[in-house]
């Protein structure tokens, strides 16, 4: 299993690589949707930098759909009879694609959260906080969007589905997400632990999820 | 000996569409069946169906021992489909590629001994993908030669049943000739070979058997009584009914 | 040939639970509104209590129970049977319909109390997020296709969203409960419960548990239906499918004999 996870994953960030579609066209969109949160709510900085925390995640969940969608569209319906045929153990292929996901998300949160210091003007408490909820959170992320995208994977309404489907569950990572940045930016006063520990659980649920079903659902293609 | 293929009133949806409608069919290994018929008769989905790929609901598949019925994941790794389209990824090279195909069933390989697997790269030299062609992208490539970075997969794989969509499709004189060698080379080997085509005349010169289909069933067949070595000779299993066909001694 | 889908004796308990949920539904609007005395702080406005919470339980709990453990029935090789597709789907509709009125209750409730139609109160957004979870997976089922396709698709979809209803529901508890400054909006709204309110309550459960079964009872007999008439439309399809054939079977012989002759 990991080891056809390795190259599921390997597969995938070559064609990144080489497509640069999250680096072209994810990333320019998710310092769009920043910008346009600050025109929404500004010009004045304060209402802003408050929503900070709040903004960085929402775009991200946006940037989530799109990372995924690619993902599931780089698979063509022949490269998915492919992926069946070839033998790889499905749990492999979803540790490796989320993988995948995640790292490109991880690349896109370094940038969106020099975005959002920058442009939002707001100061860092604590920046383990900081990281810890963003990697935790990017795992849950992309394991949920992962298994969906493979649940909406054939399906000519693929594009408008997804986002439906993903977004709803994925509410509870934006809320803790955005508490635990809030802790760490040194505005609200909730602590920090529950959070925590719920983007843990989630990333770990999902992931578990995730191994379990996906090779029942490869079959539904 | 037992039969590589063995589909008996075999029935196949493909949404609510009966794609197979109760299908007779059994191939030996070393056997060459060639499945003929217009459009639509069903030859593209009981070869998926022997693949694994499509899911039979009703009747009997049994493909190298594999009970499809009961378990149709299981079959695809000793099986090898090369489908109207090449399952390749656009953006990697014909290498990166072939390599992918290949990683993915190191250490499985369910090949029967007499079957040896051949090295990716003189798979890739034998069917003409050499030099720069093996660092072109995979999407650049034309739909011929797309084609036979997946015949050089599955030459290189070695697979004990192949089941070749229109293998003669999209390739130039030279390409056909290589084709026939390969399947010559397969069954051979020992290996089962299931091919549908739409030009029955080019391919019959390869053929042990031809297979008739329509509307999602078999209606003839014809053994031309050209069997290959290793099995023996083996008849086609006696038990097997031969739907309205025609059995030349 | 259709055959019905339920024996006499189905249809006859199947009734039952219809007539007994009738009447406790009535039995219960009867008390609730008349024989139960109102409330010292909420007056009148208690008496949402014998609906509100019922159907928020059948919703979250039952229906969704219901669903998810149908589903991993329906995925889990040894008990796999069409019957635990059409209950899970029959259970997510039937569920769709109570989480809406959980919200419509829950706000009516609110509104008083809050001045707001809609405030967001920990139980309500994760209410209003299950739903919309219900939702997708109803979108999925209508995606046309292979009927195991969908089984399967609609399986995973119900298991992911029954493990996202305790996390989403924590997150949103501790989203309200942790964030200080909050308002009047964390007005409690249960109100103390005895005697005659607390009977009430409890027909209020039976009553809303029974009118969930009868629905669900019904809504899985008009699936067993469709999906009889998805095999009559099956049996015509592979009639068609073979008669597309007989005209190439005739001319076999022919083709044979002409083969024969190439090689």
């Amino acid at each position: 299993m990991w080891r056809d996870g390795v190259l599921v994953a390997g597969k995938d960030l070559r064609i990144e690589l080489r497509s640069r579609v999250v680096l072209n066209q994810v990333a320019p969109f998710s310092v769009v949707v920043l910008v346009l949160f600050a025109l929404a709510l500004g010009p004045s900085r304060a209402p802003i930098a408050q929503a900070a925390p709040g903004l960085f995640w929402v775009t991200l969940l946006f940037a989530t759909v799109l990372a995924v969608q690619r993902s599931v569209a780089v698979e063509s319906t022949e490269a998915r009879d492919g992926l069946r045929l070839s033998g790889l153990d499905p749990a492999g292929i979803f540790l490796g694609k989320t993988a995948a996901v995640a790292v490109e998300l991880a690349a896109l949160e370094v940038l969106l959260g020099a975005g959002v210091l920058l442009f939002y003007g707001v100061h860092v408490r604590s920046v383990a906080t900081l990281v810890a909820a963003a990697v935790f959170g990017t795992l849950g992320l992309a394991a949920s969007g992962t298994l969906y995208g493979a649940l909406a994977g054939g399906l000519r309404v693929r594009e408008t589905l997804l986002p439906f489907l993903l977004l709803p569950v994925v509410a509870p990572v934006l809320l803790a997400g955005t508490r635990a940045w809030q802790a760490a930016l040194g505005q609200g006063s909730t602590g920090t632990d529950p959070w925590m520990a719920l983007l843990v659980v989630f990333a770990a649920v999902y992931l578990a999820l995730g191994v379990v079903l996906f090779g029942p659902l490869q079959e539904a293609a | 000996m037992a039969p590589a293929v063995l589909f008996r009133a075999a029935v196949a949806l493909a949404g609510r569409f009966p794609a197979l409608a109760g299908v007779d069919l059994v191939v030996a290994p070393g056997d060459v069946v060639v499945l003929e018929g217009p459009n639509g008769a069903g030859k593209t989905s009981l070869l998926r169906a022997g693949a694994g790929l499509l899911a039979v609901t009703e009747g009997e598949a049994v493909v190298l021992g594999h009970d499809l019925r009961r378990d149709r994941v299981g079959v695809r790794r000793r099986v090898g489909l090369l489908g109207h389209d090449a399952a390749l990824y656009d953006d990697l090279t014909v290498a990166e590629n072939v390599r992918f195909a290949l990683r993915s069933r190191a250490g499985r390989a369910g090949c029967r001994s007499g079957t040896a697997a051949r090295g990716a790269d003189e798979a890739l030299e034998r069917l003409g993908l050499v030099g720069r062609l093996r660092d072109t992208p995979a999407g650049r490539l034309s739909a011929g030669q797309r084609r036979r970075v997946a015949l050089a997969v599955l030459v290189a794989r070695g697979p004990e049943l192949w089941l070749l969509d229109e293998p003669h499709a999209a390739f130039d004189e030279g390409g056909r000739l290589v084709v026939d060698e390969i399947v010559r080379d397969a069954a051979g080997e020992g290996a089962a070979v299931v091919l549908a085509s739409h030009e029955p005349a080019m391919s019959a010169p390869l053929a042990t058997r031809i297979v008739s289909m329509a509307g999602g069933r078999v209606v003839s067949e014809i053994d031309l009584g050209r069997r290959q070595a290793t099995g023996g000779g083996a008849a086609v299993d006696p038990e097997a009914p031969v739907r309205g066909g025609v059995h030349v001694a | 040939m259709t055959v019905a889908p339920w024996s006499r004796r189905t249809t006859l308990v199947v009734r039952a639970v219809g007539i007994a949920a009738l009447v406790s539904v009535v039995a219960t609007l009867w008390l609730g509104i008349w024989v139960t005395p109102p409330d010292q702080v909420q007056h009148d406005l208690v008496r949402l209590v014998y609906v509100h919470p019922p159907i928020a339980w059948v919703a979250l709990y039952l229906a969704f129970g219901t669903a998810a453990l149908a589903s991993i029935l329906w995925l889990w090789r040894r008990t796999r049977s069409p019957m635990w597709d059409r209950l899970a789907a029959s259970a997510v509709e039937v569920g769709a319909v109570f989480t809406a009125l959980t919200l419509v209750t829950g706000s009516i409730w609110g509104r008083p109390t809050w001045g707001v139609w809609w405030a967001w109160d920990a139980r309500l957004t994760s209410t209003a997020l299950l739903l919309v979870m219900l939702l997708g997976y109803l979108a999925l089922r209508r995606v046309p296709g292979d009927p195991d396709a969908r089984a399967r698709r609609c399986a995973v979809a119900a298991i992911i969203a029954a493990v996202d209803v305790p996390i989403v529901h924590f997150s949103v508890v501790w989203w309200r409960t942790l964030h200080q400054g909050a308002t009047v909006l964390n007005a409690n709204l249960s109100p103390t419960i005895h005697g005659s309110m607390a009977w009430t309550l409890l027909l209020g459960f039976v009553a809303f548990t029974l009118t969930f079964v009868w629905m669900l009872a019904q809504r899985m007999r008009i699936e067993t239906l469709s999906q009889q008439l998805e095999g009559a439309e099956l049996d015509e399809a592979l009639q068609e499918r073979w008669a597309e054939g007989a005209p190439a079977a005739a001319s076999a012989p022919a083709r044979a004999g002409a083969a024969e002759a190439a090689p």
